[in-house]
């Protein structure tokens, strides 16, 4: 896809993002308007999927195709759009998000089947661990498929990642692609002031991963190049590390840079003005 | 009273690693993972036999468990072990989130389970393990009762699809059933046949409540012992079908009397048949260390223990 198309469909997702969140008034939207870059390059642009007629086929094996985790379970928003954008559910379904008896829970679930779904996540600190699984089960397969996890910055004080971050060099896991998204905020403010992690990069290097930055997190030709160099790298005996610096609530000016929106909805007005700002480019659900 | 003899006294988790040396060579699919604790596990035939599908996993049993799910996706049957402790309570959210609510087909072994584990203190002995996995709605837990049947559950459960908990221990103790049994996941297992009291025991107190029904008989007391190896699902049927014959119950097993085996049969008793049950378990407390018979005597979980209980059991009918 061209990068006009791939920003199209972002802002689109951005616009699924805050009405999915507004209709419910519950939900994340700050993480998930920050992310939305690295969804779309990823499953518009660079995820190796399995497809028949231009459609996406879900099986929970994912033989032969590249895979996708989602760590920090609460920016379900921007996962479930892109996935039903991608053709993986109908795109009407993101109505029910949070609602009683949807298949878009509050956090992803494997429990209600929703096709692309492959882990449940909210409780922090799991999905580097089950993508380190799901990598040495592809090499056990002879599958050239990689696999890809995001987690976020605040979710790098859970111990479990480090556990995890340690497993990976000494297995030589090099099938695999771990995202950080850097907005620096987390629920109690920002992560230097609630509890600081210093340099993630030279943590992560001083553990044995080969580290890449992407500085402009949502400038897409950035968040392209960014993938392609981390691609690149694979395949030599390290796992990669791609450092995403985004702003949290990026393109609704009002949300942007502050940890006050990480878990509040919209009001009407609010969704209003939001709106506003971002363009309509492949119909509303 | 059913006679059972033994000529060999091994421990339940040497049982284990001949069953997964067996899955090694049968089912390709069949991974092992293990938090520095393969001796204890007795993996080395295994690790021998398959080193490419042995993941050691450090000192790190939340990744461990996460591993273990991630390698469900791509059609791999990951036996996660270490101690009980550590496979349970230190890793529940982990269980609960990307094994259980995840639907992933993960079997957490554990050795070790409870106070048989002897010398090495209350630290180790978790006796609250059967609570916390049976309470996980899909988890499948099993606790079977010696060598044989421990490496018939191991084989068994490779075939099963779904999480499961397999709880087994450290002490050497008598071999007394088959070795070639079928294991039947959820099917009680008919030790003797009786007509005074139901006596329902798990792992180490299924030796212990065969010992106990000869003392019953030498008394004139003639005891249905059944041997519960898997903790859920119960195998109501085979509960209530025992109580109704016998009127009252005795629950035996080596862990808290909350929350395990003898809630499940008074939960069962209570919506369907009320009878007078005793639970013969650790009366809510820790361990300690000592040795593991020491052990089993001071905190109530020998074959003179569920003798009592029986008769208290008969005297409230």
């Amino acid at each position: 896809m061209e990068i006009e198309q791939l920003e199209k469909v972002a802002s689109q997702v951005r616009r699924d993002i805050v009405r999915m969140v507004h209709g419910c008034q519950s939900g994340h939207p700050g993480g998930s308007l920050g992310c939305t870059e690295l969804f779309v390059a990823l499953y518009f642009e660079r995820l190796m999927l399995n497809e028949q007629d231009g459609k996406p086929v879900f099986d929970m094996n994912g033989t032969g195709e590249d895979l996708f985790f989602l760590s920090n379970g609460h920016i379900s928003p921007v996962w479930y759009s892109v996935l039903a954008r991608k053709g993986y559910f109908p795109v009407p379904e993101l109505a029910t998000f949070r609602k009683l008896n949807s298949r878009l829970q509050g956090h992803p679930t494997t429990h209600e089947h929703l096709e692309g779904i492959r882990i449940a996540s909210g409780s922090l600190g799991q999905g580097l661990s089950v993508a380190l699984g799901a990598a040495r089960a592809k090499k056990l397969n002879d599958d050239k498929g990689i696999v890809h996890v995001l987690m976020g910055d605040g979710e790098q004080q859970e111990g479990q990642v480090w556990e995890a971050v340690t497993f990976a060099p000494h297995h030589q896991v090099d099938n695999l692609i771990a995202f950080i998204d850097l907005n620096g905020q987390q629920i109690d403010g920002p992560t230097v002031k609630v509890m600081n992690n210093l340099d993630l990069g030279k943590k992560y290097e001083a553990f044995g991963w080969e580290v890449i930055s992407i500085e402009e997190g949502n400038d897409m030709t950035a968040v392209l190049k960014g993938l392609y160099e981390a691609k690149s790298r694979l395949g030599h005996g390290r796992p990669i590390m791609v450092l995403l610096h985004t702003g949290m609530g990026f393109g609704v000016d009002f949300m942007m840079g502050s940890h006050k929106w990480h878990g509040v909805a919209p009001n009407d007005e609010q969704l209003a003005a939001a709106l506003a700002q971002l363009e309509e480019t492949m119909g509303d659900y | 009273m059913k006679k059972y003899t033994f000529t060999e006294k091994k421990d339940t988790r040497s049982g284990f690693g001949a069953g997964m040396q067996i899955l090694g060579q049968q089912n390709p699919n069949v991974v092992a993972l293990c938090a520095d604790l393969v001796g204890s596990l007795k993996l080395e035939a295994f690790i021998k036999e398959n080193p490419e599908r042995f993941i050691q996993c450090g000192i790190s049993e939340a990744n461990m468990i996460g591993l273990s799910a991630g390698l469900t996706i791509g059609g791999k049957i990951p036996f996660a072990t270490t101690f009980a402790n550590f496979a349970t309570g230190r890793v529940y959210d982990q269980i609960r989130q990307s094994v259980a609510y995840s639907n992933k087909n993960v079997k957490i072994c554990a050795s070790h389970a409870g106070l048989t584990l002897g010398e090495d203190g209350a630290t180790h002995q978790i006796l609250e393990d059967l609570g916390m996995m049976k309470m996980l709605p899909g988890m499948t837990v099993i606790n079977p009762c010696d060598y044989n049947q421990t490496k018939a559950a191991t084989i068994a459960i490779a075939e099963y699809e779904g999480p499961v908990y397999l709880r087994f221990g450290r002490p050497v103790i008598p071999i007394f059933t088959d070795a070639d049994q079928k294991f039947e996941i959820g099917k009680a297992w008919m030790v003797n046949e009786g007509t005074d009291v139901s006596i329902f025991a798990t792992g180490h107190m299924v030796w212990e409540a065969i010992q106990a029904g000869e003392l019953l008989e030498a008394e004139g007391i003639n005891a249905e012992i059944i041997n519960i190896h898997t903790i859920k699902p119960l195998d109501e049927e085979a509960v209530l079908k025992s109580v109704e014959k016998t009127g009252c119950v005795v629950s035996a097993e080596e862990h808290n009397r909350i929350g395990g085996l003898g809630d499940s049969i008074a939960q069962v008793l209570v919506k369907h048949l009320l009878a007078p049950q005793e639970y013969v378990a650790v009366n809510d407390s820790f361990g300690e260390s000592g040795t593991p018979t020491q052990l089993m005597e001071k905190y109530g979980l020998t074959a003179k223990h569920i003798v009592e209980a029986a008769k208290r059991a008969i005297a409230r009918k």
